[in-house]
């Protein structure tokens, strides 16, 4: 492939654009998107693929073409499909098994009946797509199915390409304004115009602290330095957030481009990208975007003739969460261990090899490309008064559908948790969310109507974060959350810092005596003690916040705390020794189907006649409880 | 450039950019509690003790860390802060043990110190030590990780001010430890036993391996005959255990402290530094002069850094002297020349070196030309530390006792002896002396000035006889690797050499600076204790080696000249590879 100069880009966007145009009911030809990002494979989608290659080989379609493409966002229902075929219209399958899969193409794209009762609606609309007058669609397919959420009013920005173009085809993504925004960077906009649409843009660092992503670019673009670098962290660690992952594994160039972008704003020639080793896929997606980017001439020398040379080099880390932090990410890249270093002087002035150097998160960067094609103000009408844009979440735990969701900013938590993740699974109360992975907090019932901001979730005593959400219900013990938290952060604090080191086992510690009934009368204080000290005195973001869900738990969650230390009961029966199970016998009917799941075997009784559980030999795992159909087994 | 205006607790000041938080307060007389930051380093920011309150900041920040900025306003304490600190510090103290009385620290610890400031008086959150047996494989240092606060002090040392690299962080979270490199033992890292990392420690982490109880066992022995040496740098730095200021020359307490312990024979290592200059002077002109052996010459008396040098420098090793270092010559000298002329039987001599330095525990056995005299020419080697605590434990009145003298053999000294002891004092002495066996005058003005201070690296060329001699002094091992890189980059060209003559000392400022002077060094100290030696220097009768009667009379009665083939059996020893780690 040759490099291209500017014509030559657009004149590619454009062959491609009408290439791509020409799906859906428009289509000539059939197009089957499978979602191929990490967990859509390890839900299966490679076995889908097959059984629907198979199958279309011998059913004898000839013209229909099987794609790749990167997370739709419907995770609770991986693997997930596209079907696009000549006069119906485009559909999502969910949980699509190598026989759904065949299936879809006998039935479907044979057939051309679409299997209503396996559709999903697709989470929110194409972004890029212009508007156009809705169809009515042929068949059923514009029937949801049954798992399919209501108007989600999610917005993808971010996400705009995943689940839509193939990740490993540049054409596709420069056949979606792919590249136009460096193009625009490059010959139309002075360095100082960038800056300024991002200032408009209102773009703040998505990674976590939300700083102003305009002023860090100026800090680096006004130091008077030989070289400087452009760093995408994509370190991401938190446990339940994948946010980073699914972006890079569905878009990967909209990070190479806001990377050149980047560097062509402050005078930044080398790019690198700190992921970590644990993405395979996203590493392999990168690199062949790179091969590819490198192919076109959008990175390397003389970048479309341009004059501008700028490249992007991968630098994998090895799992560590801090490495997160960017000194600590900057001492990775340089071969040292990564810890985190006093701050300032910040990276933006002094950073990788002590050269000024800009940090942003995958998220924050994806942004950009899309902020100067259609403008700052356009983006700074998006969110609230001092959080603009959208932002991406990885919805997890108790929810009924979990999910990769992107909502403007300012949707309440009560949106995101009851009309797009459909509330809570199984029917149960809704407890807490917690954002921000385990440096947030824990949010209650009664503020599920805060509109999500960086600063009202800073009011409650969590953060934004870089995009875990984290749903409990009744079941969860906050005791317990807390715990599970603290292991991680404990686990993985680089042990530099005294108040992170000693202060985070000292608070693992406390909670797990709390959760043994053996906390003592000034445990709570012990616990708010220390989390202040870690929050003030810790030297990273990892130490400071690692109190969070504590802290936040200790304000809404108080009186489950003081039942596990005055009364040694855990209100949610999570915290095993402080559990007891017990058979109600005027409930029980003596099925003894509890008595046949139990692992322990320490469960008796004679046939219809109330049963019993030997104390002593219970190991506390709840599948009596959760087995019987009479509610006859309880705890306490 | 104009100094920033800033307010700390209200009050206003001036201060230069570039100023840390914790400095600038000490303007305002305020000492802002730390534990990790040392000034002898970059701040490693790791206690969270000297946190302050930054107006605009939502974060409290470390003092030792954060430059002052324009307008800045700063509260250095308040309530919430102190909070803070304490809770910190607590937190420390909950993973420390509890064993005070048996630490070698007791009584100068940084963190006793703290725990006192601050009062605490409990246990205030549950005490939990990690149990990890120390490292004792060095002769020099034991590493006890149990009592390590993981301040850093110690590995920055041996990576950046040392570049020895043998001291890593291991692990992460509450199991982050500091251990060598690659998790081996001491003794099979690259450590140089220079001892700077326990001189850092703020605890009793890594300390000196004493050898105080051999020393007081051959005291109480009726069969032998224990004889000492002092270093030149001891001299200025004992003091400062019995409240005296660094750098108070007490040659002659020390020796009366010496013989009131019990010592038969009190010497001083600065007699056997005017016979190291008298061999090494001699070799130097014999390769400058008369072209016998290559250029530069580089010296060889710190044993930290001919262990570095084995380790490192290899193929420099045709330049390095051959000379031992002082008390090693010294503890040859006690059990030949003292010996025959007192009629000893030498076996019974026993020779006990007190010394600023760590490496020389290690030095007394590196190799079989430390056993020159068909035994161990030195028995004991201990610190300055070690001889405080002996001099303290025997209930003597250090600062009361009469000035005495050293004994006349193996005791008088020139002043070219005693400024072995600050960095560039070897070179001066060499150079005094070099002067002298090229042009066989006296000099004018023996005070070589540009070699002196504590600049890490001090180039001069100095003119004898019409010829230029181009030297170099490096000291604190990160910089010798410049000055070294540059001889073996024009010696790899075959260009002449950027010098003649290269003086190296492993710790900052010589041995004034050594790893086993009395604790607390920092730059300024190390000033005062290198003042106090030029200041023994200028005040001696003989300024150069080469005049001291009792060298001359030890040539005439003993070794007949220097580089004879006596001197090069007692004097002289040899350098080979090792490995910089063995697994």
């Amino acid at each position: 492939m040759a490099k291209l100069n500017v014509e030559q880009l657009r004149k590619r966007r454009a062959e491609w654009r009408r290439e791509s145009e020409a799906r859906g009911d428009a289509a000539k030809r059939t197009r089957i998107l499978v979602g191929l990002g990490t967990c859509g494979i390890a839900a299966g989608a490679r076995a889908a693929w097959d059984a629907m290659a198979d199958e279309l080989a011998k059913a004898g379609v000839k013209d229909a073409e099987l794609r790749r493409t990167g997370c739709m966002g419907l995770c609770y229902s991986e693997p997930t499909v596209e079907v696009q075929t000549p006069g119906l219209a485009p559909t999502i399958y969910g949980d699509v098994t190598p026989d759904l899969a065949r299936r879809i193409v006998r039935e479907h794209i044979v057939g051309r009946q679409p299997l209503t009762e396996h559709v999903y609606a697709r989470p929110a609309p194409d972004s890029l797509a212009p508007p156009r007058p809705a169809r009515p669609a042929a068949g059923a397919a514009a029937a949801p199915g049954p798992a399919a959420p209501a108007a989600s009013g999610q917005l993808r920005i971010v996400l705009r390409n995943c689940g839509i173009i193939d990740p490993e085809n540049i054409d596709e993504y420069i056949a979606r304004d792919g590249y136009a925004a460096l193009e625009k960077a490059l010959f139309q906009m002075t360095p100082e115009q960038v800056v300024e649409e991002l200032r408009k843009s209102g773009l703040r660092g998505r990674g976590g602290a939300g700083f102003p992503t305009w002023r860090k670019w100026t800090f680096t673009r006004d130091v008077k330095a030989d070289v400087k670098y452009v760093i995408c962290n994509a370190d991401e660690g938190d446990p339940g957030a994948y946010m980073d992952r699914s972006t890079l594994e569905g878009d990967p160039h909209s990070i190479l481009e806001a990377m050149a972008i980047a560097g062509r704003t402050v005078g930044a020639g080398q790019g690198y990208v700190y992921i970590r080793a644990e993405y395979p896929l996203a590493i392999q997606r990168l690199e062949t975007a790179i091969a590819q980017a490198r192919a076109y001439g959008l990175l390397g020398r003389d970048i479309l003739g341009s004059g501008f040379d700028f490249d992007v080099e991968l630098r994998l880390g090895a799992g560590a969460f801090v490495c997160g932090e960017e000194t600590a990410l900057i001492a990775s890249i340089e071969g040292q261990r990564g810890m985190p270093i006093p701050r300032p002087p910040f990276p933006a002035v002094r950073g990788l090899w002590r050269k000024p150097t800009v940090i942003n998160n995958v998220e924050t960067l994806a942004n950009i490309p899309v902020i100067l094609l259609r403008g700052g103000e356009w983006f700074g009408g998006i969110g609230t008064a001092t959080s603009k844009g959208t932002k991406v979440f990885a919805l997890t735990g108790k929810t009924a559908r979990s999910g990769l969701v992107e909502v403007p900013m300012g949707m309440t938590l009560r949106q995101i948790v009851y009309d797009i993740g459909g509330g809570i699974m199984g029917g149960r109360a809704f407890k807490a969310v917690q954002t921000g992975g385990p440096s947030g907090g824990v949010i209650p019932a009664a503020h599920l109507d805060t509109p999500i901001d960086y600063e009202s979730l800073q009011s409650l005593g969590s953060i934004m974060g870089s995009g875990g959400m984290i749903v409990m219900d009744e079941d969860d013990c906050m005791v317990d959350v807390n715990r599970f938290y603290l292991e991680f952060t404990v686990d993985e604090s680089c042990g530099k810092c005294a108040p992170c080191r000693i202060g985070g086992r000292s608070l693992y510690n406390l909670l797990a005596k709390i959760a043994r009934g053996q906390g003592t009368g000034d445990a709570l204080d012990q616990l708010r003690e220390i989390g202040h000290a870690m929050q003030k005195a810790s030297l990273c973001g990892l130490g400071q916040s690692a109190p969070n869900p504590v802290l936040s738990a200790l304000r809404y969650f108080p009186d489950e705390y003081r039942a596990h230390i005055a009364d040694r009961r855990c209100p949610a029966g999570k915290c095993k020794d402080l559990v007891v199970y017990y058979i109600l016998p005027e409930k029980c009917v003596g099925c003894g189907l509890c008595a046949r799941r139990c692992p322990a075997s320490c469960i008796a009784g004679e046939k219809r006649q109330p049963h019993t559980i030997d104390r002593a030999r219970c190991i506390k795992c709840g599948e009596c409880y959760d087995v019987c159909k009479f509610e006859a087994v309880s705890r306490t | 450039m104009n100094g920033f205006k800033i307010q700390i607790n209200g009050i206003d000041l001036e201060v230069e950019p570039g100023t840390t938080i914790l400095k600038a307060a000490e303007r305002v007389n305020v000492r802002i509690p730390r534990l990790c930051y040392h000034p002898d380093l970059p701040a490693w920011a790791a206690c969270g003790i000297c946190v302050v309150k930054v107006e605009g900041a939502p974060k409290m920040l470390r003092a030792c860390a954060t430059p002052v900025g324009p307008g800045m306003k700063i509260v250095t304490h308040d309530p919430e802060i102190y909070r803070v600190r304490k809770n910190v510090i607590e937190l420390i103290l909950s993973t420390h043990p509890n064993d005070c009385l048996q630490c070698p620290r007791n009584g100068n610890c940084e963190l006793q110190k703290l725990a006192a400031d601050f009062g605490i008086r409990d246990v205030a959150f549950e005490h939990r030590v990690a149990e990890i047996p120390p490292d004792e494989s060095t002769e020099s240092l034991i590493l006890n990780p149990s009592k390590c606060v993981k301040c850093g002090r110690c590995a920055i040392v041996c990576q950046q001010m040392q570049n020895v690299w043998a001291l890593e962080f291991v692990g992460r979270g509450e199991n982050m430890r500091i251990a060598p490199t690659a998790d081996v033992t001491l003794n099979d890292s690259p450590c140089i036993k220079c001892g700077q990392c326990s001189a850092h420690c703020p605890v009793g982490a890594i300390y000196e391996k004493s050898h105080a109880q051999p020393v007081w066992k051959a005291l109480e022995s009726p069969d032998l005959h224990p004889v000492a040496q002092i270093a030149p740098a001891v001299r200025v730095a004992i003091g400062e255990a019995f409240g005296f200021e660094p750098g108070t020359v007490l040659t002659g307490k020390t020796y009366a402290a010496l013989r009131r312990l019990g010592f038969k024979a009190v010497f001083d290592t600065n007699f056997a530094a005017d016979l190291t200059i008298m061999e090494e002077a001699t070799e130097f002109v014999q390769r400058f002069a008369h072209g016998k052996g290559v250029l530069p010459l580089i010296t060889s008396c710190c044993p930290a850094w001919v262990d570095y040098l084995e380790k490192y420098y290899v193929d420099l090793i045709p330049h390095f002297s051959t000379a031992k270092s002082p008390h090693a010559m010294c503890g040859a000298m006690a059990k030949t020349y003292f010996a025959k002329k007192m009629g000893l039987d030498p076996k019974k001599i026993f020779m006990v070196s007190v010394m600023p330095c760590t490496a020389k525990k290690f030095e007394i056995t590196r190799s079989k030309e430390m056993f020159s005299t068909g035994m161990q020419d030195v028995d004991v080697s201990i610190t300055t530390r070690e001889l405080s605590r002996m001099i303290k434990a025997s209930g003597l009145d250090f600062a009361n006792l009469p000035d005495e003298d050293a004994d006349s053999i193996l005791g008088a000294y020139s002043g070219a002896g005693v400024i072995f002891g600050a960095t560039g004092g070897v070179m001066e002495a060499a150079l005094r002396t070099a002067h002298h066996l090229i042009t066989r005058k006296e000099l004018d003005d023996v005070n070589f000035t540009a070699v002196r201070g504590l600049q890490g690296i001090k180039e001069a060329t100095i003119e004898i006889a019409g010829k230029p001699i181009r030297v170099a002094v490096a000291h604190w091992m990160a910089n010798i690797e410049i000055v070294l890189n540059r001889v073996r980059e024009a010696l790899k060209a075959g260009t002449e050499p950027p010098y003649h003559f290269i003086e190296v000392m492993a710790c900052r400022g010589g041995c004034v600076g050594g790893g086993g002077q009395p604790y607390g060094a920092d730059d300024e100290v190390r000033s005062k204790r290198a003042a106090g030696i030029y200041q023994d220097d200028a005040s001696s009768a003989k300024r150069c080696s080469h005049q001291n009667p009792y060298i001359q009379k030890l040539y005439m009665e003993f070794l007949g000249a220097p580089l004879s083939h006596k001197a090069h059996e007692l004097l002289h020893t040899a350098y080979r590879a090792r490995p910089r780690y063995r697994f």
